[in-house]
């Protein structure tokens, strides 16, 4: 090929501003393209809250209801199990809650607005699968440190019955809380805050 | 001969295709060595499994629904009222563990004969990226039945993803495309598995033999064949591939295809390890199953992950355990290629190697109990030595003198002398009590045949220390 009269800085910037134009291009179509596969609108507006009642609920029930496409627990603590969970602090990785998340009226030793009343999103911190409730004392498969609480099955975590992981497991926090408040003394409504939290 | 109107149209296209220089490059003038043995019918056997794939992949998703509320059902309407829809499903679900088991094979052949040493690092790193790919398609393929296991496996593996640092959440948002999984996440996997992937796949497979055929195939013995060539430049030890290795490859079909059908027909869900039981109920997104364990082929992945106890950590672990395959050309300092002529250390590490990973891929399907748990960790220390340690111990290797010429294995024909030899040492004949009964003329004498205790214990010594000499 001849290169005579070639004027190689005209070439050069030539291929320079069509390599910024096509990146600039790319780039406008990777946002349209990758923003796709977001939830879509409709999807989002599907997290309406749910309302339940407690009523008819007995001392040591746990209810599962399904907010935004999700299992949440709503469980009637006895006394007994409030007594225990004030002994377990030694063995648990976040006792107080400090990287966990709950809404601030949760934010306390028993992770709840009411002691007795826990509410919870039934799904394990660790990779998702959705734990068993384990209410009983020492059985013979979890063995005597069993103090009852939700034991994953996917990958062997352990939680008390206030949804706070044990240290040594692979969950790295505490169960979430989702936002819930009282409308009255039995009437509870997951997924809005309370008055004076924001969501 | 009189030029036909056929031979016209031939020529027609070979004047603008080039149809016969690519036959000749990559079938009948392709030298391949001619020492392969039963280890190198596993690439073409993956060459079918993928064609097999395709084939009962395009007929599934004729009746297949990728909505949350109809898929479920559309795979039982697939299995119980479509014409040969059971079939169609069997093979493709057998074909997928079928594609992991020649796959593993066909990586460990290259692991033992050192096919991943310069000059064919590229070669390995293609096949790697199909591994992945792979590893990709089934795992998205898995979610489409909509079962239980399906639901909470892509739950338990989207997770991961959220594992990461700063972005995770993010991520697996975006690959979800919803808080949970749900009726988006299975829609866009079954765009994936059924557009996406398949091309990337078949453009990786394109590489790895183009990339193949540039360097030209290793052989049992490791040894470069080019070296040595006659005066036409062929070389002394290859032979073309078509017709020896096509024809060859064809029988490894025949003995795969007797398996394959054998599962597709007898046991198509192979206990629970093909098709797993929970996924045989509705994908709930309320509730786990008691027991969840990813198919066969994930679980010594699976079993790193869940033996280490820390989210992130795990998951560096899981995903670190697919890189360092990746590096493996680069670990192995030791230029000598095949195992044959390879260190005892080498040897022993390897077997090591694989023991641990047939040992995490059972402790991967069962329950995380704590004793459990503690061996997996043994066993991934083994899996991640076997390769962080090598730079180092493939230094020390004593390794052995490498032939100029390829080496020719016993076929089993010639084997069976030695091996009549072996049975008459280990049994003695005994004569059995005669009958008398009858006229002399007509009595004979009858032998029996029984283990002889002195001759079984010289053939297993000679065995064991057989052993041993090629663990040397």
């Amino acid at each position: 090929m001849n290169n005579e009269g070639v004027d190689e800085s005209k070439r050069q910037f030539l291929t320079t501003a069509l390599t910024v134009v096509g990146a600039v291009g790319t780039g406008y179509l990777a946002v349209p393209f990758l923003s796709q596969m977001q939830p879509s609108v409709k999807t989002m507006a599907a997290g309406a809250p749910v309302e339940i009642d407690l009523s008819k609920m007995e001392t040591g029930q746990l209810i599962r209801v399904a907010w935004r496409g999700k299992p949440v627990w709503v469980l009637n603590r006895t006394p007994e199990v409030l007594a225990t969970l004030k002994t377990l602090e030694s063995e648990l990785r976040d006792p107080q809650s400090l990287e966990s998340l709950q809404p601030e009226n949760s934010k306390n030793s028993g992770r709840s607005i009411k002691p007795e009343i826990f509410v919870a999103v039934g799904l394990c911190t660790h990779l998702g699968c959705s734990p068993t409730f384990r209410p009983e004392v020492s059985p013979p498969d979890l063995g005597d440190k069993w103090k009852g609480g939700f034991f994953c099955p996917c990958h062997g975590s352990w939680f008390d019955l206030a949804g706070r992981v044990y240290s040594g497991v692979p969950a790295p926090t505490n169960l979430e809380v989702p936002p819930h408040r009282y409308v009255t003394d039995t009437l509870l409504i997951v997924g809005e805050p309370a008055e004076g939290e924001s969501a | 001969m009189k030029p036909s109107r056929l031979n016209d149209c031939g020529e027609w296209v070979l004047d603008r295709f080039p149809l016969a220089s690519l036959w000749k490059d990559h079938m009948t003038h392709y030298y391949a060595p001619k020492n392969f043995n039963f280890w190198y019918f596993f690439g073409s056997l993956a060459l079918l499994v993928l064609v097999n794939q395709f084939l009962t992949g395009i007929l599934l998703t004729m009746n297949y629904k990728p909505d949350a509320k109809l898929a479920f059902d559309s795979v039982e309407y697939i299995m119980r009222d479509v014409s040969w829809g059971w079939l169609v499903r069997y093979m493709h679900s057998t074909g997928a563990s079928a594609f992991f088991i020649v796959v593993y094979l066909h990586m460990f052949r290259g692991i033992m004969y050192g096919s991943f040493k310069h000059p064919r690092e590229l070669i390995w790193i293609f096949g790697m990226l199909i591994f992945v790919a792979l590893m990709a398609e089934a795992f998205m393929g898995y979610l489409l039945p909509w079962g239980q296991m399906s639901y909470w496996g892509a739950q338990v593996i989207i997770s991961l993803f959220s594992a990461i640092p700063v972005i995770g959440d993010d991520l697996s948002l975006w690959i979800r495309g919803d808080y949970v999984v749900s009726d988006a996440t299975l829609n866009r996997f079954f765009a994936f598995h059924v557009i996406a992937v398949p091309l990337v796949l078949v453009m990786l497979v394109f590489m790895h033999i183009v990339a193949l055929h540039e360097v030209g195939s290793n052989n049992p013995d490791g040894i470069d064949i080019k070296k040595l060539k006659d005066k036409d430049g062929v070389p002394l030890d290859g032979i073309p591939f078509h017709p020896y290795y096509s024809v060859k490859d064809i029988a490894g079909v025949g003995v795969f295809l007797i398996f394959f059908a054998t599962i597709i027909f007898y046991m198509p869900e192979m206990g629970g390890y093909f098709l797993e039981h929970a996924n045989f109920i509705p994908a709930d997104s309320m509730k786990t199953p008691e027991h969840i364990a990813p198919l066969w082929y994930f679980t010594p992945f699976y079993a790193i992950l869940r033996a280490i106890p820390d989210k992130f950590a795990g998951v560096i672990g899981m995903g670190g355990a697919i890189v360092v395959l990746f590096l493996l050309p680069w670990l192995d300092r030791n230029p000598v290629r095949s195992i044959r002529y390879r260190g005892g250390i080498y040897k022993k590490a390897l077997a090591l190697f694989v023991i641990s990973f047939i040992a995490l891929g059972y402790l991967g399907t069962q329950p995380a109990t704590p004793v459990m748990t503690n061996i997996a960790r043994v066993f991934t220390a083994i899996y991640f030595g076997f390769f962080l340690l090598m730079p180092i111990y493939t230094r020390w290797e004593k390794t052995k003198p490498v032939p100029e010429r390829v080496t020719v294995e016993l076929s089993l024909e010639e084997q069976i002398p030695a091996l009549i030899e072996a049975f008459e040492e280990i049994t003695e004949l005994n004569p059995v009590s005669e009958d008398n009964s009858q006229h002399p003329a007509f009595r004979s004498v009858f032998f029996s045949r029984r283990p002889n205790a002195e001759g079984i214990r010289k053939v297993t010594t000679r065995l064991a220390k057989k052993l041993k000499e090629s663990l040397d």
